[in-house]
């Protein structure tokens, strides 16, 4: 089977940097296969994203989508990718514009997509809104009236609501409290159940990977050291790397 | 010895909506008592009163001792006396605590020269004893370095270092290591949790995050929407909650890490 996002030996070099963030990098995200890219700060995590979300263009290698080159001057392919990949930020404080309405953020891309107008909009948004938990009378209001939470809902709303077949997310969770990660985690596992999304989600929580992602690949300053089942990444690490992270997570005392 | 007393504090903002409810507690010397609560829930602003640092606008009630000095309502001349001396902080975010356009040397070195008078030389030495007690390697590199140049791990070392260079009887640590990666985290905790053993530091440590602050104190206070939920030993609050809010935190956060328990299906 095709891949649905497929990255080849990708490697990307910023302007005027010595050296590439990110290098040799080959990693595929199958159709219903959630994949996690975990790492520490710097390790190139985002750079990845970036390049998945057609955002970022590789110095080197190659972004595939539906086993074909990512071209970003292709208006017609760019259509169907992002109508197919859509994606949710770290911060839901700056990522949802506070000056619109959250009825306007959400059907933005339905709008843009062509796929709806202002008018038409209305019953898909309102579906979308009750999909992630949150009340029809929340088209109304702008976004600094909700919590953090809840402003993470209303992106993942605005995510889902062209039916995407993958979600990129970018720590999804980590600006959230501990009680509110879990709903947003269970959420998100249960959109991945019902809807057949495919996650590829960045993250430094390892707990949060563990209960979303089947797949995981683990970075090192912008090298995969480790990837596989996160089952087996996670269970029995291989790299010292990744055994160095699963051992610095605090735990709770039993 | 009662190091720190509160004692019915409660914070208002400037429209008049209390953020700190009547809360009570205390800290022994050489104790060390964990504040957790989620965001909004006052653990921050508790801190901030106790060393008369609360943002323009709002005001503090109730009395809050430190060291025998009264802090509610102290002057700007009073509080200096007490900020260092009796209890420094460091912060969340080390880029923010720290002076962008002064080097971190000058910086390490005012604390240093106010409580001790050294001067040149010696001020110097100082300095590097104080960097190489929060295990930076190359002080010299590090004290002529400005912050950004250095890496978040680092900037909160250095914060730590200034903290300690007061030689205070109550470190407040609020959320020192949220804004770091977990194998940095790691070793901060145990860095703090060392340098405080060995001074017989008393440590006020504000955090959402229940096993981190598992690792650093004995005792817990957990906060929700500004008031006291619960307190007790930190094993105690882990293993029997006692309070419904209490039980919602401990599940949350065991539920997520349950899922790391994972072993490989052969």
């Amino acid at each position: 089977m095709t891949p649905v996002l497929e990255l080849k030996d990708a490697a990307v070099r910023y302007r005027g940097a010595a050296a590439d963030v990110v290098r040799d990098v080959s990693l595929a995200v199958e159709a219903g296969e959630s994949l996690a890219l975990v790492g520490e700060s710097g390790a190139g995590k985002t750079t990845l994203l970036r390049l998945l979300l057609g955002l970022a263009r590789p110095t080197a290698g190659t972004v595939r989508f539906d086993g074909a080159d990512l071209k970003p001057r292709d208006r017609e392919q760019m259509r169907r990718f992002r109508r197919s990949v859509q994606c949710v930020f770290q911060d839901p404080y700056s990522s949802l514009d506070p000056s619109r309405k959250v009825g306007a953020i959400v059907a933005e891309p339905l709008r843009s997509l062509g796929l709806a107008t202002r008018a038409t909009a209305a019953p898909e948004v309102a579906a979308a809104l009750e999909r992630v938990g949150l009340q029809a009378d929340a088209v109304d209001r702008y976004p600094h009236e909700f919590s953090g939470g809840q402003r993470q809902r209303i992106a993942i709303a605005r995510a889902t609501v062209c039916d995407p077949r993958v979600l990129l997310a970018d720590e999804p969770v980590s600006a959230l409290d501990v009680t509110t990660r879990v709903k947003v985690v269970d959420l998100l596992a249960e959109l991945k159940e019902e809807r057949g999304l495919t996650m590829v989600m960045v993250s430094h929580d390892l707990s949060v990977v563990a209960s979303l992602c089947e797949r995981t690949a683990v970075l090192e300053r912008g090298r995969v050291v480790e990837q596989g089942a996160t089952s087996q990444v996670l269970g029995e690490p291989a790299h010292p790397y990744t055994r160095r992270l699963i051992e610095s997570v605090p735990r709770l005392p039993i | 010895m009662t190091l720190l007393d509160v004692r019915g504090l409660t914070v208002r903002a400037p429209d008049g909506r209390t953020l700190v409810d009547d809360l009570s507690f205390a800290v022994a010397g050489g104790e060390r008592l964990g504040l957790i609560g989620e965001s909004g829930s006052g653990k921050s602003l508790t801190t901030l009163a106790v060393l008369g640092l609360l943002p323009g606008g709002m005001t503090s009630s109730g009395s809050v001792e430190l060291a025998g000095t009264q802090t509610v309502g102290a002057g700007e001349k009073r509080l200096t006396a007490v900020r260092g001396r009796d209890a420094a902080v460091v912060f969340q975010e080390p880029l923010t605590a720290l002076d962008p356009l002064m080097r971190l040397g000058r910086q390490i070195a005012e604390p240093i020269a106010r409580r001790t008078g050294l001067k040149g030389k010696q001020l110097r030495g100082a300095v590097r004893d104080a960097l190489e007690q929060v295990r930076l390697p190359e002080p010299d590199r590090i004290a002529r370095a400005f912050a950004h140049e250095i890496s978040g791990g680092q900037r909160q070392r250095v914060a730590l270092a200034m903290a300690l260079a007061c030689e205070p009887k109550l470190l407040i640590a609020d959320e020192p290591t949220t804004a770091l990666d977990v194998s940095v985290q790691a070793e901060m905790l145990e860095l703090i949790d060392g340098l405080v053993r060995e001074r017989e530091m008393a440590v006020l440590f504000v955090s959402h995050d229940l096993a981190v602050v598992a690792r650093v104190t004995d005792r817990v206070l957990v906060m929700k929407d500004g008031r006291a939920v619960e307190q007790g030993a930190v094993h105690d609050i882990v293993r029997a909650p006692r309070e419904e809010y209490t039980r919602a935190l401990v599940a949350s956060a065991r539920k997520l890490e349950s899922a790391l328990d994972l072993r490989s299906p052969r």
